[in-house]
């Protein structure tokens, strides 16, 4: 089984928790999760219901494989319709409450409707109830973990929460569990403050223990296992540099964007790389690395853990970031630092900091922020818009006093809070705005990695490169390596990470496995541990429903095939060096063969035929 | 004689010459000297080396023994790495 096989339904309205049975017809099509959450999501409210209104729904749900011993088994999603995009919105995170959450018998939590004063939920295994959050309100997510601790006096007690930036409207807030892990992306965190719910506080006991074959679920696992320890990247270059190893390979590749997308490479990226987190300071002597760790269940433990010099600028009178603390991933120092051309090591680690403390989305703060610097270099605003704040490329002061204007929302930062596309339409220039339906780009430039460009313009919560990672392929050539400088082929590749990444997500695990594992390491796992025979193929045509549930429920809220572009500068301007020099993304030449592939229309609307064949 | 720019990076960093800045070295090798030999010189064990990029452009793995530097150019090298 592996499901607990039962959903808590919190009535935020009406204060009540209830428990109701899962519905396993839908488990058997969707899995769990993203699938199965989306599926919910999509049966219960309107796809053109306004994203932070009470009417939208928020789904914290858990896969199959969560809460188990299989690696990386801790994963958890927030699924609800996005207020930075309008689209569907699924944002996945680590740590350690998503195995919490399964512990304490459930498989999901259903929020809906809108508390009339702030609440946090609490749960204890069966026991779950709405208690009131007014001490907690107007706190940060840290303070929000340390009083709830302190409150229910469980040091176990796992919590997921909202910072000031959600109460205050921050279009791009994060659910952020166990300090500093993310559910980050697309505002889920806003709709969770819409709600005026501040936390979910979870402490779980009872396992998951519902494995169908438990024998032969422990032979796979055991497996699985030997085949992360086995591989050089996951079992040493991901634990030892982390995700942040990707900064020099990316920029030397001339793929790296860099002060809102202008160029290509950084100069000060290797200032700011994983390698660099690695070198003793010179002012102190001690390295910005403190640690790796891993999430629930992982054998892989990519996280960084890291420490900022007490005597550096942006916390020498703030002793309470002197303590080791989450970060920098890549995706983080790309948008914090190369895209805002500051190569400050410790101040991108501050403006991190800041971000998971307000909860904030570090890639749409940071690429907001690039948007914003470029309007500021063009003289479109100045220091009179930003309450005196030189917003240059490089600026490293000016990233930190904007990171911590965002998280309150004062000043200028309101401006931020609102995401890239609305701070470039204010200030009629939109064409500086490096979004793909509402949502800011992540790290990787789509001139110089061709697959990244269908991958943004397709993806269905707005620009993102965990939807379908082929920097695998074209970068690292995991699993066969394909050209980045061509669009060929791309479209095939695009449509099969996108499918399996729909799987992977939906079953508990972390996408980071399948630098090592296949769906032949995958599967077994999942087959053994829940009933439905999971084959490989029923699990590739699952990560393809999955796929277009997100895609209809996008395109009835009002999106078209207008929509799966990217902004001129990617498709007009060329890079400006490195191998890629002279090109741009070849999207025109990929998007029509991507929907024949798919099965949709030349407009991007899945046929009659696809969506009878996934039963949709 | 001629000079070429080698980048070291993650582990194989311990690799670089002294003096080597933010895992960048300037390397004076002789005419001729393929990927492998510069490696070689070097010390990098062959088994660590995975991503290999001669100005940003990847090197295939039979291209290792066979493509010969020329002046000027910078090789970079990885272990197997991933990120996300």
């Amino acid at each position: 089984m592996a499901w607990q096989r039962k959903i808590l339904r919190v009535d935020l309205t009406n204060g009540t928790c209830k428990s109701e049975p899962l519905n396993m017809e839908w488990a058997m099509q969707y899995l769990g999760q993203r699938g199965l959450a989306t599926k919910y999501l999509t049966e219960e409210i309107s796809p053109t219901v306004e994203p932070l209104s009470p009417e939208n729904k928020l789904i914290m749900a858990t896969g199959p494989l969560t809460g188990t011993m299989a690696s990386t088994g801790g994963r958890y999603s927030v699924i609800t319709k996005g207020p930075l995009t309008g689209a569907v919105a699924c944002s996945n995170s680590g740590g350690f409450i998503g195995a919490e959450i399964k512990s304490a018998g459930w498989d999901m939590f259903i929020f809906e409707g809108k508390a009339p004063q702030p609440m946090y939920l609490y749960v204890e295994n069966d026991k779950a109830q709405l208690l009131p959050a007014d001490f907690l309100w107007g706190k940060s997510v840290w303070e929000t973990d340390t009083l709830l601790h302190q409150k229910h006096q469980d040091p176990l007690l796992r919590i997921a929460a909202i910072g000031q930036s959600a109460e205050n409207g921050c279009l791009f807030a994060s659910v952020i569990n166990d300090l500093h892990r993310a559910a980050g992306r697309s505002g889920v965190g806003t709709v969770m403050g819409s709600k005026n719910l501040k936390a979910v506080a979870v402490r779980g006991t009872l396992g998951v223990g519902n494995i169908r074959n438990p024998k032969g679920f422990m032979k796979s696992v055991v497996a699985g296992k030997q085949v992360l320890a086995e591989n050089a990247v996951t079992g040493q270059g991901l634990p030892a540099y982390g995700t942040q190893v990707l900064m020099n390979v990316i920029n030397e590749m001339g793929a790296l964007p860099t002060r809102n997308w202008r160029e290509v490479q950084f100069e000060g990226a290797g200032k700011i790389s994983g390698e660099a987190m690695c070198e003793p300071r010179a002012t102190d002597g001690k390295a910005n690395l403190v640690t790796n760790a891993a999430c629930f269940g992982c054998t892989i433990a990519c996280g960084r853990i890291s420490r900022i010099d007490q005597e550096h600028f942006s916390v020498k009178n703030s002793p309470k970031y002197w303590g080791a603390s989450g970060g920098l991933e890549y995706e983080a120092a790309w948008a914090l630092g190369g895209d805002t051309g500051v190569d400050d090591l410790d101040a991108v680690t501050y403006a991190n900091y800041l971000c998971n403390e307000y909860g904030m989305d570090s890639i749409s703060f940071g690429a907001t922020v690039a948007a914003a610097m470029e309007l500021f270099e063009d003289g479109v605003i100045t220091t009179a818009d930003t309450d005196g704040i030189e917003l240059r490329f490089g600026n490293a002061e000016a990233l930190c006093q904007i990171a911590e204007q965002t998280g309150k929302g004062e000043g200028f930062g309101k401006e931020i809070a609102q995401g890239s596309k609305r701070l470039c339409d204010k200030y009629k220039r939109p064409d500086l705005s490096m979004t793909v339906k509402g949502q800011e780009f992540p790290a990787y430039d789509a001139r110089g990695i061709q697959g990244m460009g269908l991958t943004y313009a397709t993806s269905n919560r707005g620009a993102c490169h965990l939807r379908s990672y082929t920097v695998a392929s074209e970068v690292l050539g995991i699993p066969e390596k394909t050209d980045p400088l061509v669009a060929e082929g791309k479209p095939g590749l695009v449509k099969a990470f996108q499918d399996l990444t729909a799987v992977v997500d939906s079953s508990g695990l972390c996408v980071f496995t399948t630098f090592a594992w296949t769906m032949d390491d995958i599967q077994p796992q999942i087959d053994t541990a829940c009933e439905g025979n999971w084959s490989v193929e029923k699990l590739a045509e699952a990560g393809e429903r999955i796929w277009n549930l997100e895609r209809k429920f996008n395109l009835d809220a009002g999106f078209t095939a207008k929509d799966d572009t990217l902004p001129e500068r990617v498709l007009k301007t060329p890079a400006n060096a490195g191998p890629a020099k002279g090109r741009v993304s070849e999207l025109g030449a990929m998007l029509p063969e991507y929907y024949e592939l798919r099965g949709w229309t030349p407009q991007g609307e899945p046929t009659q035929e696809t969506l009878e064949r996934l039963g949709l | 004689m001629m000079r070429i720019k080698l980048k070291l990076f993650a582990s194989l960093g311990q690799y670089l010459p002294p003096g080597a800045k933010q895992n960048i070295a300037e390397l004076d090798i002789s005419e001729g000297m393929t990927i492998a030999a510069v490696l070689g010189k070097v010390g990098v064990p062959r088994e660590l080396v995975k991503l290999v990029f001669i100005d940003g452009i990847h090197q295939f793995p039979q291209d290792i023994d066979n493509r010969a530097l020329e002046s000027g150019e910078t090789l970079a090298v990885w272990p197997p790495v991933a990120g996300g």
